[in-house]
């Protein structure tokens, strides 16, 4: 019987699960496994603050369909783990994360480095472990695997004490889970699945409202025959987007705070809402009591907690979506909506009239996106930060496949995308990727520059530059009556209190980003004007290294259309008031 | 409107803290809780009571039934059950009202476990109402101290 230390059951044990990449930020408690991974086939990604691996292991994760790993030293690396999980727990997406421990004798004894990490976490993941013996810790290996991955999606936390690590113990890699609290449905109600398609054969103005769960399930292609069977208009949320493609007849883009206004007059007229893989969060519902108010509403989930959770359900099917489309998509019966879909177009013309700007002068994010829309045609992988920059990726890129933008939807989280977007490169090594940012969120997780200069990925990093945090901002000024506070970058003790008028004459304190990027060996350029952008971008994109690109965009320029908090979606704010 | 929910729990560490996290995270607040393993080594179970609307109720068993710990979960407010907590109260006594205590015990069907030169020790057990009314008649008296455990509950018959 040959016997394995605990590190080298923690690498054998990922072999089996098929993993290739870690991402993983050394310390004194792991370095057992560091130690094993020297000899190891995994591709191991270092980025430089534990926050920027787990997003990265994120993007991987949301962009490949497969388990990202992430793998940090205990106390400090641990508690560094916290935004990426809840941004992960929020979001579904499968994550394990490898935590190092003290040793057991001193668990409990405030030790150097020591955190209770299963303890903070415990909210924020799916599951967790702390590992108790050697002999547990392939078995707890597979079990996590399986729990980040099957049922809803989440991230699985697994604290090694450093000591587990060393231990020996025969290596037997378990065949079968036993589980007996976690049995994820996945067979929808054959009964409800006649009761809702009868709906949809019913319905005059039905609207299918799709979420990220779509895309986890992997079920763009029967979404899409539902949609073109039955003649249904198709919205999405934030991570629905690339769901149903934005070019199709049938899309209304995305819907909620920041919703088209096709896809919000469409909800809030429709008789029939079609809810997939979504959750009614409340950047999408507005008011409760008016979404979707005359209409009767199917909900198919897999999580049963997220059905009735928000909004009561006439229809709920609980299950997998692919499957439950599969059955549904056979008795759902062809018909023509043509006076609905008219009816749609009209509101559709009303969004191009807000979206219109003449009157600035420097650029406009909706120039720059389209311009990247234009130029990679929706194939492009998308990630982005939070805030104004984000609704506009939303906005106007048109995504034309699933796993193509990866963004935080339900935490919100600034600093996510452009260490997710290392994670996005790494897994699709021959994809256009675009990390986009605004100026203020970008600064949230800059030491990742390292990251991509040292691994030489081609990533297209771009910055809306206003000098704001913008999204802030917007709401400063539309609900605050323009006390803009706190949310200037460029605010120094020297400027006039209470200013709310930004312009070339602020001093510069956001750094200049092209030198930052420069400092890193990293390709950049400032643009100022609207000729230049194509030219820049296609640089960027034919450029085989990475590269920065300062987009320096209007000050005030705000999101429209905008849904007020608390408002109801038939009530948008569509553009700037005069 | 009162629920008194059972749940099958795997018996390891840090379970009780699960349950509990995930009551105060999602704002339900916890009345009463007992738990304490079953006929099973490998599983505990953790009596309720939690006050909310039907709809309150389905949501967080639902939240409950996500965690991977949780085996089962039963709602036995409309369950014909056995429901029990015990009390211990301690409470003054002299030479002239030991007697009348130790008779109100009687009637109660409560025990009498310690004795004091000052103070009398009651076991009770029973649904609240018993403990609560017994609790008032003893008051008079001076209660010097009184643990109360949670309720538990099982079903009657086969279920």
């Amino acid at each position: 019987m040959t016997l394995l230390t605990g590190a080298q059951i923690f690498v054998e044990s990922l072999y089996k699960e098929g993993v290739e990449i870690i991402f993983g930020y050394p310390g004194g408690k792991v370095i057992p496994i560091y130690d094993v991974l020297y000899d190891s086939k995994f591709k191991h990604i270092m980025p430089h603050h534990e926050q920027g691996g787990i997003h990265a292991a994120d993007g991987y994760a949301r962009s490949t369909g497969k388990v990202g790993v992430c793998l940090t030293t205990s106390g400090p690396g641990a508690t560094n783990l916290v935004t990426g999980l809840a941004t992960a727990y929020m979001d579904s997406v499968p994550i394990v994360a490898f935590t190092g421990q003290v040793p057991r004798a001193m668990l409990g004894t405030d030790a150097f480095q020591e955190a209770d990490i299963t303890g903070i976490t415990t909210p924020i993941t799916k599951h967790n472990y702390l590992v108790q013996d050697v002999k547990d810790l392939s078995r707890i290996i597979k079990e996590a695997f399986h729990i980040a991955k099957t049922g809803r999606p989440g991230p699985v936390l697994i604290d090694i004490p450093k000591d587990v690590l060393q231990e020996e113990a025969e290596f037997v890699y378990p065949n079968k889970i036993n589980l007996p609290g976690y049995k994820p449905n996945y067979e929808g109600h054959e009964l409800q699945i006649k009761e809702a398609a009868k709906a949809i054969n019913e319905s005059k103005n039905p609207v299918i409202y799709s979420g990220g769960g779509v895309i986890i399930s992997e079920a763009s292609d029967e979404l899409r025959e539902l949609a073109k069977k039955a003649n249904i208009p198709v919205t999405t949320t934030l991570t629905g987007l690339g769901a149903f493609n934005e070019r199709d007849e049938l899309s209304l883009g995305m819907l909620g705070m920041h919703g088209t206004t096709e896809a919000n007059l469409a909800i809030s007229n429709a008789d029939l809402l079609i809810a997939i893989g979504s959750r009614f969060d409340d950047r999408v519902t507005g008011k409760l009591d008016t979404f979707a108010k005359d209409a009767k509403i199917i909900h198919i989930d897999i999580d049963p907690a997220e059905v009735g959770k928000r909004k009561l359900v006439d229809i709920p099917i609980v299950g997998d979506v692919k499957r439950i489309l599969t059955i549904l998509n056979k008795v759902v019966e062809e018909k023509d909506r043509s006076e609905w879909l008219a009816l749609i177009d009209n509101w559709r013309k009303l969004d191009e009239v807000s979206q219109v700007r003449k009157d600035k002068k420097k650029l406009s994010p909706k120039e720059i996106i389209e311009a990247i829309d234009e130029l990679t045609q929706g194939e492009a992988l998308i990630t982005t930060e939070v805030g104004q920059h984000q609704m506009w990726a939303a906005q106007f890129y048109k995504y034309t496949k699933p796993r193509s933008f990866m963004t935080s939807g339900g935490l919100g989280t600034m600093g996510y995308g452009f260490p997710a977007a290392v994670g996005v490169q790494v897994g699709n090594k021959d994809s256009v990727v675009f990390a986009l940012a605004g100026d203020g969120s970008f600064q949230m997780n800059v030491q990742e520059l390292a990251t991509v200069a040292k691994n030489k990925l081609p990533l297209n990093i771009v910055i809306f530059n206003n000098g704001y945090l913008g999204m802030v901002r917007q709401w400063q000024e539309m609900f605050y009556d323009r006390r803009y506070s706190s949310v200037c970058l460029k605010m120094q003790e020297s400027c006039p209190p209470g200013c709310s008028s930004p312009g070339d004459h602020c001093p510069v304190t956001t750094p200049d980003f092209v030198k930052l990027a420069e400092a890193y060996g990293i390709k950049a350029k400032r643009i100022t004007k609207a000729e230049e952008i194509r030219p820049a971008l296609e640089e960027a994109i034919n450029s085989p290294h990475p590269y920065l690109l300062d987009f320096i965009i209007e000050e005030e320029e705000n999101v429209f259309p905008m849904v007020p908090p608390g408002g109801s979606l038939d009530n948008m704010v569509l553009k700037e008031e005069a | 409107m009162k629920h008194t929910v059972s749940v099958l729990v795997a018996n390891e560490a840090g379970v009780l803290a699960r349950i509990a996290s995930l009551f105060s995270r999602r704002g339900f607040n916890i009345e009463s809780l007992s738990v304490g393993k079953t006929d099973n080594d490998e599983i505990s179970r953790i009596t309720l009571v939690v006050e909310g609307s039907d709809r309150v109720l389905e949501q967080l068993t639902k939240q409950l039934n996500k965690l991977i710990v949780v085996h089962k979960i039963s709602d036995l407010t409309k369950e014909s059950v056995v429901s029990r907590g015990l009390a211990l109260i301690k409470v003054k006594a002299t030479a002239t009202t030991r007697s009348e205590i130790m008779q109100i015990v009687d009637i109660f069907r409560g025990k009498i476990v310690d004795v004091a030169s000052d103070s009398i020790m009651v076991e009770i057990t029973g649904n609240e109402d018993k403990i609560t009314a017994i609790e008032e008649l003893l008051r008079p008296f001076g209660i010097k101290e009184l643990v109360r455990t949670g309720k538990i509950a099982m079903a009657r018959g086969k279920k």
